[in-house]
C-alpha cells in the first residue's frame, strides 16, 4: 500500500515534467503548420527538417558548442577544484562565491556583461564568443559536482604514490583521477546540458550568421515556431532516451552486490 | 593537497577574472552612470518607483511560492528516491536531466499549448464534463511555469544529499528508540541541509530573474523584474536603467552567497 | 560504486560524442563567395531564403544573413560595431534616428536601376517622412496596423479602436506587446497623434490602457497570429502583412483598418556608413527590388510590397487588389508614420509604458 502511493507520486512527478515534451511530439504529427490547429497525422515536418540546411547547421552548431566549452569546462574547473584544495580557507570561499556568480546571476546580466565585455575588447563576435561564454557559465557546474568528490579525497593516497617514487602528474592521473572520474563526469553531463539549454547568453554573445538551436527557436517564437523544430527535438529526445535505456538495461550486478549488497534491503 | 598546486590556481584565477569580475565590472560602471557617462545613482533609486518596485515585490512572491512548492513537492520526491537502489542513482538523476535535452523554450511553449482557453487540457476537461481550467495570462501559469522549470534543480540535490545520509545511522536512532517523526526532524532534516540551500538557491535565483516564463504564460500581462531588465536591454536599450536594476538583483545573490556559506560550511555545493 | 559511475559517464560520453558525429555529415563549411561576400541584417521570418541562395548562385557573393527581432534590439547592436554589417532593414523611425547620428551611407541609385524603376513613386514620397531626400533608404515592405477579428465570435462588426474598450469583449482581446503600437492604439482612439509628446494626451492614454488592461487577455507580437487563427481570441491588434495569412488559415477573420487612423509604416533598406562590402550592398538591394524576386518574397511573406513591377506580376486577382494588402490609402483619415522621439521621448512613452504593464 505505502509502495503503491510512493510509485504514484514517482509517476506523477515524471508525468508533470514529460507532459510538455509528450504535448511537443504531438505536435511533431500535426500537419497544419500552426500550433493552435490539428491538421492531422503526418510525417511531413521529418522530412522537411532532414532538408532544411538551416536547422542542420543550428544542430551542428549547437552540439560542437557544447561538446567544446563543456570539455574546456571540465578541464578547468577540475584544475580549479585541485588547486582550491591547497588554498587558505578564506581565499577559498571567495574563490567559490566569485564561481557561484555566473550561475546565480540573471542570464540576461551575465549575457550582455560578457557582451560588453567582447566589444571593449574588440573581439569579433562569432562561433569563438559563444564558446567562451559557455565554458564561463560552465565551469560552475563542473566545479560544484567536482569539490563535494575532492573533499572525499585521501591525501595520503597521493603523498603515497609520491613517496613510492611516482612522479606528481603520474602519481595524479593514476590516483587522485581516478577518484575524481565520477564527479567529472557528471559535472561534464551538466554542462554539456546547460550549454544545449541556453539561449540568452548565447544570443547576447553570438556573432552574426551563427546560430544554435535556441537562438533559432527564440527567432521563431515570435513568428511563430516552424514544425521542423518539434520534428527534431522530437527525435534528439527519443534518440537520448533509447541510448538511456539501454545503457541502463546492460547491468553491472556484481559490484552493486560487492560493496552496496544488503544496504538497500533494509528500508 | 599540498602547497605546491598553487600554480594550479593560475589558469581558473585568471578566466574569473576576465570572464567574471571585469564584465560585473563593467554593469556596475553603466548602472552607476548616465548617457553621458557622468555618475550617477538614478538607475539604482529607480527601483523605487512605482512600477520598478512592483514588479520586484511580484517577482519576489511568485519565486517565493515557487521555490516552496517546489520544496514541498521535491522533499518527499528525494526521499522516496533515496532509498532506491544504488544501482540505479545514473538512472535516476538522468531521468530529471532528460527533459532539459529538449529545448526550455519549448518546452514553455508546450504549456502554453496544454494550459490556453482551447488547449488540450480543457479539451479534456470539457470532455468529461468538468468545468475549464483557467489559470493561463495568470500569476498562477507563471509559478507553474516556475516550477515546472526549475523543479529539477530542486529534486537533484535533495536526492544527493539524501542518498548520502548513512542509512545505519537513521538505524541507530529508531534502534534508540526514536519515532519517525522524531527521526526525520532530528536526523534526516538536519543532514540534508547543505541539498536544502543550494536546491533553494538553484531554484529561487532563477525564478526571481525569469522574464521569458513571465512572457510566455503571463501574456505579458504580468511584468516582473526580470521582464523590466529585458525590456531595458532589448527593446527600449537604455542599458543604464538595466544594469543599475541588474544591480540591485545582485543584492539577492549577494545574500544568498552569504546563507549559502553559512549553512554550507564546506563550501560544498552539492548539485550532483 | 566508482565502476558503477563510470557508467554514467560512458553514457554522457557516447550521447554527446554521437550526437556530434551525426551532426557532422551534411554541414558544409561556410567560406566565402568568389566575389566577396556581403552581411546583411534584417527582422526575422522576413526574406524567402531562396532568394538569397538565387543572389549567391547568380552573382558569386556569399551572403551573411542575421535577423533581428526588434528595431531598438538591431540598433545598438549595429551601434557599437561589434559586427560590420553592410546592409539592415530598420523601420521608418528607426531610420530617422540611424540618419541622425551619421550612422548611414547615401545610395546611389545610378548603380540601382531596379530601385529606380520598380519601386512605386508613392512609396519614395511617404518615406520622405523619415528620409526628407529618399538619399538612405528603399522601401523593402510596408503596412498598416488595424484590427483582426473573428466574425463568429462577435455580434457586430469591428470598425472602431473605441469598441477595444468594449466590456463584452473581456478576455478575448489580444494587444500588442510594444510601447508605441499600444499607445498608437490609445491615442488614435483619442484623436490624438500617435507621435504626441504632450503629458496631458500622453496621460490620457495611459489611463485608457490601465483602463483596458482587465479587458486583454494577452499582450503579444507575433503570437497574435496562431491565437487569433486557434480561435483564443475574439479581436487582435495585427499588422497588415500577418493578416493575409491568418485569413488563409481561418476564413472567419477580417482585417480593417479602424475609422479613427492607425499606422502606416515601411520597412527600408539602408546601407550602413561603415559597410565593408558596399558594392556587393548594392548589388544585393538591387536584387531584391528585381520584380520576380519581389514577387517571391511578397508570397513568403505575405507583407505588401511597394514594388509596383511585382505587384503586377501576381496572378491571383484577389491578392493583386487586395484592401487589406495593397488598401487605398486615400480613402483612410489619420494615417501617420512614427517618427524618432528622441531619447527622452523614448525614455517617457517607456517609462509610461511600464506603469501600464505593471499595474
Amino acid at each position: 500500500m505505502k509502495n503503491a502511493a510512493k510509485k504514484i507520486y514517482i509517476a506523477l512527478i515524471v508525468l508533470f515534467l514529460y507532459a510538455p515534451i509528450g504535448t511537443l511530439m504531438v505536435l511533431s504529427f500535426n500537419a497544419s503548420k500552426t500550433r493552435a490547429k490539428w491538421g492531422g497525422f503526418s510525417l511531413q515536418w521529418y522530412i522537411a527538417l532532414f532538408q532544411n540546411e538551416e536547422i542542420l547547421r543550428a544542430l551542428f552548431n549547437t552540439l560542437v558548442i557544447a561538446l567544446v566549452s563543456s570539455l574546456f569546462a571540465t578541464v578547468i574547473g577540475t584544475i580549479a577544484c585541485i588547486a582550491m584544495t591547497g588554498m587558505k580557507r578564506q581565499a577559498k570561499s571567495i574563490l567559490m562565491g566569485i564561481t557561484n556568480i555566473p550561475m546565480l546571476n540573471a542570464d540576461i546580466v551575465t549575457g550582455v556583461s560578457l557582451m560588453l565585455l567582447y566589444i571593449s575588447l574588440g573581439i569579433r563576435f562569432g562561433m569563438g564568443t559563444i564558446l567562451l561564454s559557455h565554458i564561463t557559465f560552465n565551469i560552475p557546474y563542473v566545479i560544484l559536482s567536482v569539490m563535494p568528490r575532492m573533499k572525499q579525497l585521501n591525501p595520503s593516497t597521493f603523498e603515497a604514490a609520491l613517496d613510492l617514487g611516482s612522479s606528481p602528474l603520474n602519481a595524479f592521473f593514476k590516483v587522485v583521477f581516478p577518484d575524481l572520474l565520477p564527479g567529472i563526469l557528471s559535472g561534464f553531463l551538466m554542462a554539456f546540458t546547460m550549454s544545449l539549454d541556453d539561449f540568452i547568453i548565447t544570443h547576447f554573445t553570438k556573432g552574426v550568421g551563427v546560430d544554435t538551436l535556441s537562438t533559432k527557436i527564440y527567432t521563431e517564437i515570435k513568428k511563430g515556431i516552424k514544425p521542423e523544430m518539434y520534428a527534431l527535438s522530437s527525435l534528439i529526445f527519443v534518440i537520448v532516451l533509447t541510448l538511456l535505456i539501454l545503457i541502463n538495461l546492460s547491468p553491472d550486478k556484481k559490484e552493486k552486490e560487492l560493496r552496496y549488497g544488503g544496504k538497500n534491503e533494509k528500508k | 593537497m599540498t602547497s605546491k598546486k598553487n600554480w594550479l590556481s593560475v589558469p581558473y584565477l585568471f578566466w574569473s577574472g576576465l570572464f567574471i569580475i571585469v564584465p560585473l565590472g563593467m554593469v556596475v560602471y553603466y548602472g552607476l552612470t548616465d548617457r553621458t557617462g557622468a555618475f550617477t545613482l538614478e538607475n539604482i533609486t529607480a527601483i523605487a518607483s512605482a512600477g520598478h518596485a512592483k514588479a520586484l515585490r511580484l517577482s519576489l512572491l511568485l519565486s517565493l511560492i515557487s521555490t516552496v512548492i517546489c520544496f514541498l513537492l521535491a522533499y518527499p520526491l528525494a526521499m522516496i528516491l533515496a532509498q532506491v537502489q544504488v544501482r540505479r542513482h545514473n538512472f535516476i538523476i538522468l531521468i530529471f536531466i532528460l527533459p532539459m535535452w529538449m529545448n526550455f523554450l519549448l518546452r514553455t511553449l508546450a504549456w502554453q499549448t496544454l494550459l490556453e482557453k482551447n488547449g488540450v487540457i480543457n479539451h479534456v476537461l470539457t470532455f468529461l464534463h468538468l468545468p475549464t481550467l483557467k489559470i493561463i495570462n495568470t500569476p498562477a501559469a507563471i509559478i507553474l511555469g516556475m516550477v515546472y522549470n526549475f523543479l529539477p534543480f530542486m529534486i537533484l540535490p535533495l536526492y544527493n544529499a539524501l542518498a548520502k545520509i548513512d542509512p545505519n545511522v537513521i538505524n541507530a536512532a529508531h534502534d534508540l528508540g526514536a519515532g519517525h517523526i522524531h527521526t526525520f526532524f532530528r536526523i534526516i532534516l538536519p543532514l540534508s541541509i547543505p541539498g536544502i540551500i543550494s536546491g533553494i538557491t538553484m531554484v529561487f535565483i532563477p525564478a526571481l530573474t525569469t522574464f521569458v516564463i513571465s512572457s510566455l504564460l503571463g501574456g505579458g500581462k504580468i511584468l516582473l523584474i526580470g521582464d523590466v531588465i529585458d525590456l531595458e536591454f532589448t527593446k527600449t536599450s537604455n542599458w543604464h536603467l538595466g544594469s543599475g536594476l541588474s544591480m540591485v538583483l545582485m543584492i539577492f545573490i549577494l545574500v544568498n552567497m552569504v546563507l549559502s556559506a553559512i549553512f554550507d560550511k564546506d563550501g560544498e555545493g552539492s548539485m550532483l | 560504486m566508482r565502476k558503477n559511475k563510470k557508467s554514467f559517464g560512458k553514457i554522457t560520453f557516447a550521447l554527446a560524442v554521437s550526437f556530434t558525429a551525426v551532426s557532422l555529415c551534411g554541414c558544409a563549411s561556410s567560406d566565402k563567395g568568389v566575389n566577396g561576400q556581403v552581411i546583411v541584417y534584417n527582422w526575422g521570418e522576413y526574406i524567402d531564403p531562396e532568394t538569397i541562395r538565387m543572389f549567391e548562385e547568380e552573382t558569386g557573393i556569399k551572403v551573411i544573413y542575421d535577423e533581428f527581432e526588434t528595431n531598438e534590439s538591431m540598433y545598438p547592436k549595429v551601434e557599437s560595431g561589434a559586427v560590420a554589417y553592410d546592409i539592415a532593414c530598420p523601420s521608418d523611425y528607426m531610420i530617422s534616428r540611424m540618419i541622425e547620428n551619421g550612422m548611414l551611407s547615401e545610395i546611389n541609385y545610378n548603380n540601382m536601376p531596379n530601385a529606380k524603376e520598380n519601386i512605386g513613386e508613392q512609396y519614395y514620397e511617404q518615406s520622405c517622412g523619415f528620409d526628407p531626400e529618399n538619399k538612405y533608404a528603399i522601401p523593402y515592405c510596408w503596412g498598416t496596423v488595424g484590427i483582426l477579428y473573428n466574425k463568429t465570435m462577435v455580434d457586430e462588426p469591428i470598425t472602431r479602436w473605441e469598441q477595444l474598450w468594449d466590456k463584452k469583449y473581456a478576455d478575448n482581446i489580444l494587444m500588442q506587446d510594444s510601447v508605441r503600437d499600444a499607445f498608437m492604439v490609445a491615442e488614435k482612439r483619442n484623436g490624438d497623434s500617435m507621435n504626441t509628446l504632450d503629458l496631458t494626451e500622453l496621460t490620457a492614454a495611459k489611463n485608457l490602457l490601465i483602463e483596458q488592461k482587465p479587458l486583454v487577455q494577452a499582450y503579444v507580437v507575433d503570437q497574435v497570429r496562431d491565437k487569433m487563427i486557434g480561435g483564443e481570441a475574439a479581436i487582435g491588434v495585427i499588422y497588415s502583412g500577418e493578416a493575409i495569412y491568418t485569413q488563409k488559415e481561418n476564413p472567419d477573420l477580417v482585417y480593417v483598418i479602424p475609422e479613427e487612423g492607425t499606422n502606416i509604416w515601411i520597412d527600408a533598406w539602408v546601407i550602413l556608413k561603415n559597410a565593408p562590402n558596399k558594392e556587393n550592398a548594392e548589388k544585393f538591394i538591387d536584387f531584391m527590388c528585381r520584380a520576380d524576386i519581389a514577387l517571391m518574397n511578397f508570397d513568403y511573406i505575405t507583407y505588401s510590397t511597394p514594388n509596383v513591377a511585382a505587384r503586377e506580376l501576381i496572378e491571383d486577382e484577389s491578392i493583386k487588389n487586395s484592401e487589406i494588402a495593397f488598401p487605398d490609402l486615400s480613402q483612410y483619415e489619420n494615417l501617420e508614420t512614427y517618427v524618432y522621439l528622441g531619447e527622452d521621448g523614448d525614455s517617457l512613452y517607456n517609462e509610461l509604458w511600464k506603469e501600464v504593464k505593471a499595474h
